[in-house]
């Protein structure tokens, strides 16, 4: 098993502060997956897990032990990189017994849990193969059983899959998933692409900057983002954001002015405790693509600029009146043009609102 | 037709111009087959009996053979040791570089720009108080010391080119430095350090400067061999021509077979 727990974990790398106090904890047998956009620091977070880079502040402990001085071998832990990085000159067989080889372990012994890895991943007729003679995925397999065979108590991915092609891509995420359910271990995956967290993570660990934003799992990030931050890198198309006045709050509702002139009433949650929402403060109002719908009457309006048909729905790129750009996800046999002039309505109860720091004051769920 | 008369011309230069610069190994060689008296003949003779008693003489006076065994053993093991030395060192600035590194290299190579004649009576006085003077020894460390910073740095630039993430997986699996140098970069940098070697190689046996002043009759190589020619009771042209064939002979049969390795070698991170 592999708890991993990180105390106000950072990194500092001349002056540049990749990292800054992470605190978070990982439970055995988790599937967690960090993302965010280059230079977050979520691969630094990783190697610093993975003991390849040293830990500047806080403490990281496995299984409740301090394992910052721990060197990377004896931390139970393997690392699948973006490169694979395969030794080259050796065989599929000899890439994956390496490590074993090294520790000692008697010859038989390391072929037979070689021969283990290698049925798991179906790699048995490559064994005697050289990494060049493989294709992407056949080497992602082999830097997968080169992690297997070690039996770690955690794997550690580094952006695996992003050197495969699409289809390919699909076919490795549900081959990880897999994995993971049958060796029953603790996995952490970094990666930039929300799809592949969104679609792998028990939770997720969203990181900007070198801190946390969120943690949770990927429904929770979707529907109940902590901030603008989260709101727009989780889901695609990304969310709608409308930077807007609060001109009036009311008990079960309040009006929002979008741009002089232009005002529209968005339900507020009965919950929402008093001050949080100030009249006369800015706010952003958040709405994703399916909370929107092409309507005869609605309260935003605008020209169609693009228009997307994805077999299961079609989505639409409208410029609004006051120049924004606004996608609306419609139903797949939506008759709407490039050029159209359309009107477009809320769902009710859907959506979010921001306070003018970004933070999330309240979200809407259909009751 | 312009065209072809300037293409014509620049290859007459060429061949012209690389004539001239072969020439004078040419008329060595030729000379080497000529007996002393033809050797110094006015006009030079360039037709005559070729004959091979100047080798002959060469060998049976000078101990040839004694020479060129020395130049053998100090070129080899001078590389041996250039090449144990620049291996961890160019392990270490390739894959764990510190803020001086790049200085460090730098450094290394502006060694080269110093004059040798620079530090002859330093080195001249060590060996003479650690006994060392006219010993294979001396030869071998200064061969050594000399050939490091170009060894080092092509050790670098071949370490360079094999991808971190390899060492790094190694190290993941519990393969420490020792084990990285040994079972990664020995059989994936082979060809590097292959070149690095012949190079190393070549360029101690052309040494000359140190193998004269450092040496006489029991270490010396054969720059030494040839050097002693040109003693004080006259010039022998025709046994002089034939020593200095039998002196670079071997390294230019051995270059050539070398060539296209050392050639792939130095050029390698210039083009990906």
């Amino acid at each position: 098993m592999a708890r991993l727990e990180l105390r106000k974990v950072g990194k500092t790398f001349n002056n540049f502060e990749a990292v800054k106090s992470v605190d978070l904890t990982i439970e055995d047998r988790e599937f967690v997956v960090f993302v965010g956009p280059s230079g977050c620091g979520k691969t630094t977070l990783l190697r610093m897990i993975a003991g390849l880079e040293d830990i500047t502040s806080g403490d990281l402990y496995i299984d409740g032990e301090r394992a910052n001085a721990v060197p990377p071998d004896k931390r139970g832990l393997a690392m699948v990189f973006q490169s694979y990085a395969l030794y080259p000159h050796m065989t599929v067989a000899r890439n994956m017994g390496f490590a074993l080889k090294m520790a000692g372990v008697p010859k038989a012994e390391v072929e037979e849990k070689v021969r283990a890895a290698a049925r798991i991943l179906q790699l048995e007729p490559l064994l005697d193969r050289r990494p060049r003679m493989l294709s992407g995925g056949q080497r992602q397999r082999v830097a997968i059983g080169r992690a297997i065979v070690r039996n770690p108590k955690g794997f550690l991915f580094d952006e695996p899959l992003s050197n495969l092609d699409a289809a390919l891509r699909v076919q490795m995420r549900i081959e990880l998933v897999k994995l993971h359910q049958d060796l029953a271990v603790t996995m952490i995956y970094v990666t930039h692409d929300q799809v592949e967290a969104m679609t792998m993570a028990d939770r997720i660990v969203v990181l900007n900057q070198g801190h946390i934003e969120q943690v949770g799992t990927p429904l929770e990030l979707y529907h109940q983002p902590a901030n603008l931050f989260v709101a727009g890198f989780i889901g695609s198309p990304k969310m709608n954001f409308f930077p807007s006045r609060a001109v009036a709050v009311g008990r079960g509702d309040a009006t929002l002015e979008l741009s002089p002139n232009h005002a529209l009433s968005f339900p507020v949650p009965s919950g929402m405790s008093p001050g949080a929402l100030a009249p006369g403060a800015s706010v952003t109002l958040g709405l994703r693509p399916e909370h929107l719908f092409l309507a005869n009457d609605g309260p935003l309006s605008g020209q169609v600029d693009v228009v997307e048909h994805l077999g299961v729905e079609t989505l639409a790129y409208i410029k609004a009146v006051n120049g924004e750009m606004i996608t609306v996800r419609a139903d797949d046999l939506s008759p709407v043009a490039a050029g159209d002039r359309v009107s477009i309505a809320l769902h009710p109860g859907r959506g979010s609102l921001f306070d003018a720091g970004g933070k999330a004051i309240f979200h809407l769920s259909p009751a | 037709m312009e065209q072809e008369k300037a293409s014509l011309a620049g290859t007459i230069v060429a061949w012209l111009a690389a004539f001239v610069m072969f020439f004078p190994i040419l008329w060595m060689v030729i000379t080497a087959f000529k007996t002393e008296e033809q050797a110094i003949a006015i006009p030079p003779l360039l037709i005559f009996h070729p004959v091979l008693s100047s080798f002959g003489a060469a060998l049976a006076q000078s101990g040839y053979i004694h020479f060129a065994e020395n130049s053998v053993i100090v070129s080899l093991c001078s590389t041996a040791l250039a090449v144990l030395i620049a291996f961890p060192a160019a392990y270490a600035m390739a894959f764990q570089p510190g803020k001086r590194t790049q200085d460090l290299l730098v450094w290394m190579l502006s060694t080269k720009m110093l004059p040798p004649v620079g530090v002859l009576v330093p080195i001249y006085l060590i060996f003479r108080d650690t006994d060392l003077l006219d010993t294979r020894t001396s030869l071998v460390i200064v061969d050594a010391l000399i050939n490091l910073p170009i060894v080092v740095w092509m050790l670098f630039s071949f370490f360079r080119d094999i991808p971190r993430d390899i060492l790094e997986a190694a190290h993941m699996d519990g393969v420490g430095p020792r084990g990285q140098m040994i079972h990664l970069l020995l059989p994936l940098a082979a060809p590097g350090i292959a070149s690095a070697a012949l190079l190393a190689i070549i360029l101690s046996w052309n040494e000359a400067f140190w193998s004269i002043n450092l040496t006489a009759a029991h270490a010396g190589t054969l720059a030494t061999f040839i050097a002693r020619y040109s003693a004080p009771e006259g010039l022998f042209w025709a046994k002089l021509s034939a020593a200095s064939v039998l002196a670079v002979a071997p390294i230019l049969i051995f270059g050539s077979l070398a060539q296209r390795r050392m050639v792939r070698g130095l050029t390698v991170g210039a083009v990906k």
